[in-house]
């Protein structure tokens, strides 16, 4: 910050020269440095062949998008879109509707309780992979529910519910209480308020839960990687290891799926990501 | 009737009820907050069955000698019961004192928490520092921080592919080295090499949450602090130690704990990057999921043993962050 010593002529809030030059050429910077990998990807997925990427000055000369029609005709990349949109949005559904009531209820009440429940859901945003997936892959595989949909679903919901519970929380916690003693004074109770008055209005807390809980599920690695064994049923994240095996790498079919998946997946994020931190800290930066 | 609806007083245990007898104030009590048990019910019961069920359940395994080839298991049409037998705390004494602790648990106990401390130290700077500068009137800021938050829009799981060719042996920054002849270390092979990778893609990952969680943070300081500041003849330092920081603590308090727990539970990252080729990268989390799934025969009690203790771990610092945060008088956001 010694960039922006400030002067006698300007206003508080404005940079001197110097300091605007040194601010924009660390953005720049920056902005390099989050930019390229994934330009870098794009770029070798244009590549036809599998070591493209240690030459790829050449790529330039034969650039073609043979790479995606392959992956789009020849591999299991409708199967794994498939299962990893049926997986996520199932977690998301599920996830949402159970955790919405929750969300309110610690948003505006105080009950008995109520700090050892925060508790366990702050824990259990910490669990680690290792403590669910011994005992889960167990349990599944005694329900037989090991290599099904409905199986990974119920594993990742017990991530994305206390993670909605505790977003839907923050939102609540901005929309004016105000509301809920209007409700009261109309003779709502608490469930009708719920119901009539704040999911109306809660619609955009819903939605970045809704879209928190689908990203989660979607990039999941690892209860994907263990508990889904036939290969139509893969889910992107497991589906795209695939392509590396001892022998044989195809990395720039792997190049071609990763740019498929992470397009759309960035773009729907930029919708929404304006949103996406006030669920997390809302509480924090309001005060 | 009665409604529960309090306004958050910031108090440590909301309002009390006033004191009648034990009789009516278990009633008065059961009117005022049977709504709020109700509408909990849903996560209570899901918490139960996946998390909590499970969590007893891996807790009885790590008394036991269970891996795969003594547990319950079907192939073809034979069903095999479990032989495996309780063994009480063996596990957790092999793991933390056996012969093999320390190449097993403690030195990469270690590496988790170098790994996890300078992890999150990297986001928290650059993530600050770079929510600073966006702060700033500036032009094309909006651009700056659309283009800074791609890390975070990609899937983990694609961006550390797209690392992987950068960081392989012929790969571009190699050859970008090469080409400024600087020497060109083996990122993927040698352990410190491969521990310097996985940090730095880690911290490529992790740094646009921190920026955006703190840009909204400064956001929400009050300007005239800063006038009154400047007015009193305060320095840019020194606005920035007394307005800046303080005005960020509770984010910050939140977004660090949030990060530890992240970083030190980071699969993905370290997972795809090296595969089984690394044992000496391995995080605790890494390593409990090769010993229960990366390996033949699965040592199913280990990994579990594993996963309590890294819960163990996590839960002892969250309560001391949590009482150290109240000390200060600071609040959690969360």
């Amino acid at each position: 910050m010694s960039t922006t010593t400030p002067e006698r002529t300007r206003r508080r809030g404005e940079l001197s020269r110097a300091g605007t030059l040194g601010s924009h050429g660390i953005l720049i910077v920056a902005s390099l440095i989050a930019l390229f990998p994934i330009a870098w990807l794009v770029f070798l997925s244009l590549g036809p062949d599998s070591d493209d990427y240690l030459h790829p000055a050449g790529i330039w000369k034969k650039m073609t998008f043979d790479n995606y029609s392959f992956v789009l005709q020849h591999t299991g990349f409708f199967d794994w879109l498939k299962s990893s949109l049926i997986v996520s949005l199932g977690t998301t559904v599920i996830g949402v509707t159970i955790a919405a009531s929750t969300g309110y209820a610690v948003s505006r009440m105080r009950f008995p309780g109520y700090r050892k429940f925060m508790w366990v859901l702050l824990v259990t945003q910490m669990f680690p992979i290792a403590v669910l997936i011994v005992p889960m892959y167990q349990i599944l595989a005694d329900l037989q529910l090991i290599d099904s949909y409905l199986g990974l679903i119920l594993v990742y919901c017990s991530t994305a519910v206390p993670y909605c519970a505790w977003l839907l929380k923050g939102y609540f916690d901005t929309i004016p209480f105000e509301i809920d003693e209007a409700g009261r004074v109309d003779g709502l109770n608490p469930f009708g308020t719920f119901l009539r008055l704040i999911l109306p209005l809660a619609k955009p807390g819903l939605a970045v839960a809704a879209f928190y809980s689908f990203l989660t599920a979607f990039g999941e690695v690892a209860f994907a990687s263990t508990f889904m064994l036939s290969d139509t049923k893969y889910t992107f994240a497991v589906g795209l290891q695939t392509f590396v095996s001892e022998h044989d790498a195809q990395r720039n079919l792997m190049a071609a799926t990763a740019v498929l998946i992470a397009i759309p997946v960035a773009a729907f994020f930029y919708l929404v990501q304006k949103n996406l931190v006030t669920g997390l800290t809302a509480g924090g930066t309001k005060g | 009737m009665t409604v529960a609806i309090d306004r958050a007083t910031g108090k440590r245990h909301g309002d009390r009820a006033p004191r009648p007898g034990p009789g009516s104030r278990l009633k008065y009590a059961y009117q005022k907050h049977w709504y709020a048990y109700a509408m909990i019910i849903p996560v209570v019961v899901v918490l139960g069955v996946l998390v909590l069920y499970p969590l007893v359940y891996g807790l009885y395994l790590t008394l036991t000698d269970a891996d795969s080839l003594n547990t319950a298991r079907t192939i073809g049409v034979n069903h095999i019961d479990a032989t495996y037998k309780f063994i009480g705390l063996d596990n957790y004494k092999d793991i933390l004192f056996g012969p093999t602790s320390y190449d097993r648990f403690w030195s990469h106990f270690i590496w988790t928490i170098v790994w996890t401390g300078l992890c999150v130290a990297l986001h928290y700077t650059v993530g600050l520092s770079l929510a600073l500068l966006l702060n700033q009137k500036l032009r094309a800021r909006t651009l700056y921080r659309l283009i800074l938050i791609l890390p975070w829009a990609v899937p983990t799981f694609v961006t550390v592919f797209g690392w992987r060719f950068m960081l392989a042996d012929g790969g571009i920054i190699n050859s970008a080295l090469h080409s400024l002849h600087l020497p060109q270390p083996d990122w993927l092979e040698s352990t410190f090499w491969q521990r310097f990778a996985a940090i730095m893609v880690n911290t490529w990952c992790g740094v646009p949450f921190m920026m955006v969680s703190l840009l909204g943070g400064l956001q929400s300081i009050d300007a005239s602090l800063y006038e009154a500041a400047e007015m009193d003849g305060a320095s840019p330092w020194q606005r920035f130690r007394y307005v800046t920081l303080p005005g960020l603590r509770s984010v910050s308090s939140t977004v660090v704990l949030l990060g530890v727990i992240w970083t030190f539970n980071q699969f993905a990252v370290i997972f795809l990057l090296f595969g089984n080729t690394a044992p000496d990268a391995q995080i605790l989390v890494t390593w409990s999921y090769f010993l229960g799934f990366g390996q033949q025969p699965r040592e199913f009690a280990q990994s579990a043993a594993y996963g309590i203790l890294l819960l163990a771990i996590l839960i002892v610092f969250t309560s001391f962050y949590r009482r150290w945060l109240n000390r200060n008088d600071q609040q959690l956001a969360i």
